[in-house]
């Protein structure tokens, strides 16, 4: 019987856990909404995912090191904001640039972030918690009460939540879809295989062991809080290519969001562990349910928030209970 | 001079300096009428981060509080308008706190689940919960006993949230400085494996202050709706942050174990008084905001840059 426990990995089942919780979700609003296979329903959902997910991404990456970035909210505001202002000015801009322009100030907020943690050695979770209010405050005097609208972006960027990369069986893959699986991809093929991108889970693992290996902790969490700002900036192109207008709340509430999918994706908040296909299927499975509940006839709309919430905690404890007994299981059977 | 060297010290150096700035350039901040509209202007968070000492002293956190503070208002004010009467409503509010709080200190404190996560999940369900009670309207109508209550002076110009804040400090002073179930506290908060060795009821410990969270939140709650007379469904959206911030400013290492009462006593007049005299000075609230924010990175960054330096003297 425990057989299998001992062939599968935890972490795969784990993988496989939520990828049955996301079917189970599909199939379940298959039978209750008219519609719901549709290729207008899979574009509502990925293009809700491409702007939370890159956050996502670096929160996972943050978390992996023991850390725990809240402020990327704020950074998400700021980065659409002064993005869009720019585009209003130089509106012929090079798409490309503009990306690693957004993604460069996003990389320089969590430069503050990473600096203040690994140097300073201040908690990350007071150093962000500071910098949540401090860079939202700097956007709402930076802005001046005047809010980003659609017609002063060029148009190339309003047609971009409309534009395909590709197209499969009637399903539309948009252009910033894309994007964002690129970042979560190449960060997970990092995570996977490159030596400076393993160095998250060994100091997140045993920070004093990562030392002894001639670690420089410091160092690595400093680029953990760098990568999370620069995604962040990155779902503030995206949230700004999706809305459009921007105001001075852009982007509150966020961080919750990212942590959401992060630790429902199976990021451990005790740090050292996290896949990013895990990451991926949480912020799937976060918006699936969201998205689906606001479509959801048998229960009014105001039910959404407090739902997504008891899904978010019923995830993470049955998590929490699996991998518990999983690991009871194998050490039963490594006895015998 | 020991005194003023310990984080204390260097706290009530900062508010003295503050009052003092603001008693130079508002000749009205010193009426009794302002410095009573300072601590009511922010009456319900003050109060719920006195329980939030305990529980990060514990090293644990609650994120949840303002949703079940906004959760109790909602809940008042849709059983009002459902035909409850006050007294009635008023139980049920607190009892919903009490539920909550059992919420968290059973996934946390018995199932094992970082409270970080639990009370995450927490505050995005109960103000969903909030949310479902009030949808996009604001109820109103309170019996004007109650709003007299959160308007009108108690016991002269005093309201009844400020004595209830003052009674609540008192009372967890006490409790965390000079009994026994404080020292659990703190000693969980310091280690929580050699506390469970020693034969410490972590998990008792954990739980009941969880659930004096979910209850003093739920209080604050409905001051909060007798204070301003209606509710909506994002009423108090937020207010964590500035709770949690009290506290850290007031020197409760977010790792626990370490802190006082004292310390959170004196932040909570600090960033009152801040705040009060920006507002003075015409000063947004946004701004004000971001002030406090760098205060709460200063206020542990600096200690380490002092404590660095001295390290380096001590080895030339």
């Amino acid at each position: 019987m425990t057989g299998i426990f001992h062939r599968v990995s935890p972490q795969s089942l784990r993988l496989i856990a939520l990828a049955l919780a996301l079917l189970a979700t599909i199939l379940f609003f298959s039978t209750q909404i008219d519609g719901y296979l549709s290729p207008r329903m899979f574009n509502r959902v990925t293009t809700s995912v491409a702007v939370v997910l890159p956050l996502a991404v670096g929160q996972a990456i943050v978390i992996m090191t023991r850390n725990i970035d809240l402020s990327v909210g704020s950074i998400l505001g700021v980065v659409a904001y002064l993005t869009g202002q720019l585009l209003a000015v130089l509106p012929d801009l090079h798409p490309v640039l503009v990306v690693t322009l957004a993604m460069s100030i996003g990389a320089l907020a969590g430069a503050i972030n990473g600096a203040l943690v690994a140097w300073g050695r201040v908690p990350a979770i007071i150093v962000t918690l500071g910098t949540l209010a401090l860079f939202r405050s700097f956007l709402v005097e930076y802005s001046d009460a005047k809010t980003i609208t659609t017609a002063s972006l060029p148009a190339w960027l309003v047609d971009l939540p409309q534009a395909n990369a590709v197209t499969v069986a009637g399903f539309d893959l948009r252009v910033t879809v894309v994007l964002a699986l690129a970042a979560c991809i190449i960060v997970g093929l990092s995570l996977a295989h490159l030596r400076w991108a393993r160095r998250f889970y060994a100091v997140g693992s045993n920070p004093d062991a990562a030392i002894m290996a001639g670690i420089n902790p410091h160092r690595v969490v400093f680029v953990a809080f760098v990568l999370s700002g620069a995604l962040a900036g990155l779902s503030g192109f995206l949230f700004l290519a999706k809305f459009g207008n921007i105001t001075v709340v852009a982007g509150m509430g966020f961080e919750l969001k990212s942590i959401a999918a992060a630790v429902v994706g199976g990021v451990s908040i005790m740090g050292g562990t996290g896949s990013m296909l895990g990451v991926l299927m949480g912020a799937l499975l976060v918006d699936t349910i969201d998205n689906s509940l606001t479509r959801w006839d048998l229960v009014s709309e105001f039910w959404r928030e407090a739902l997504l919430g008891f899904l978010i905690m019923a995830a993470v404890t049955m998590d929490t209970v699996a991998t518990r007994s999983l690991a009871k299981l194998r050490a039963k059977g490594g006895q015998a | 001079m020991k005194a003023l060297k310990s984080w204390e010290g260097g706290l009530l150096v900062i508010f003295l300096l503050t009052l003092s700035w603001n008693a130079a350039f508002a000749p009205e901040f010193l009426t009794l009428q302002n410095q009573i509209n300072l601590f009511q202007l922010s009456i319900e968070k003050i109060i719920v981060a006195l329980v939030m000492t305990l529980i990060i002293l514990n090293a644990e956190i609650d994120l949840s509080v303002a949703s079940v503070l906004g959760l109790s208002a909602a809940a008042f004010g849709y059983l009002i308008n459902a035909g409850y009467d006050g007294g009635t409503a008023i139980a049920l509010c607190l009892m919903i706190g009490l539920a909550a709080g059992a919420v968290n200190a059973t996934l946390s404190a018995r199932f094992g689940i970082p409270s970080l996560v639990v009370t995450l999940a927490m505050l995005i369900a109960f103000r969903g919960l909030a949310r479902v009670l009030v949808k996009d309207t604001s109820l109103g109508n309170f019996p004007a006993w109650f709003t007299d209550l959160g308007q009108k002076g108690l016991i002269g110009p005093i309201p009844l949230s400020l004595i209830l804040f003052v009674l609540l400090l008192a009372l967890l002073a006490v409790l965390l400085h000079r009994t026994g179930f404080g020292r659990q506290v703190v000693v969980i908060g310091t280690n929580a494996d050699v506390a469970r060795f020693s034969g410490l009821n972590v998990v008792r410990v954990k739980t009941t202050l969880f659930l004096l969270s979910g209850l003093i939140s739920a209080m604050a709650g409905l001051l909060y709706t007798a204070r301003l007379g209606s509710v909506r469904g994002d009423s108090a959206l937020g207010f964590e942050l500035d709770i949690i911030t009290m506290v850290l400013l007031g020197g409760v290492s977010i790792f626990g174990g370490k802190g006082s009462m004292v310390g959170v006593f004196l932040s909570i007049l600090i960033i009152l008084n801040l705040r009060n005299g920006m507002a003075l000075m015409n000063i947004t609230g946004h701004i004000q905001t971001g002030v406090i924010g760098i205060l709460l990175i200063a206020s542990v960054l600096l200690p380490n840059i002092v404590n660095t330096l001295r390290a380096r003297q001590a080895r030339t």
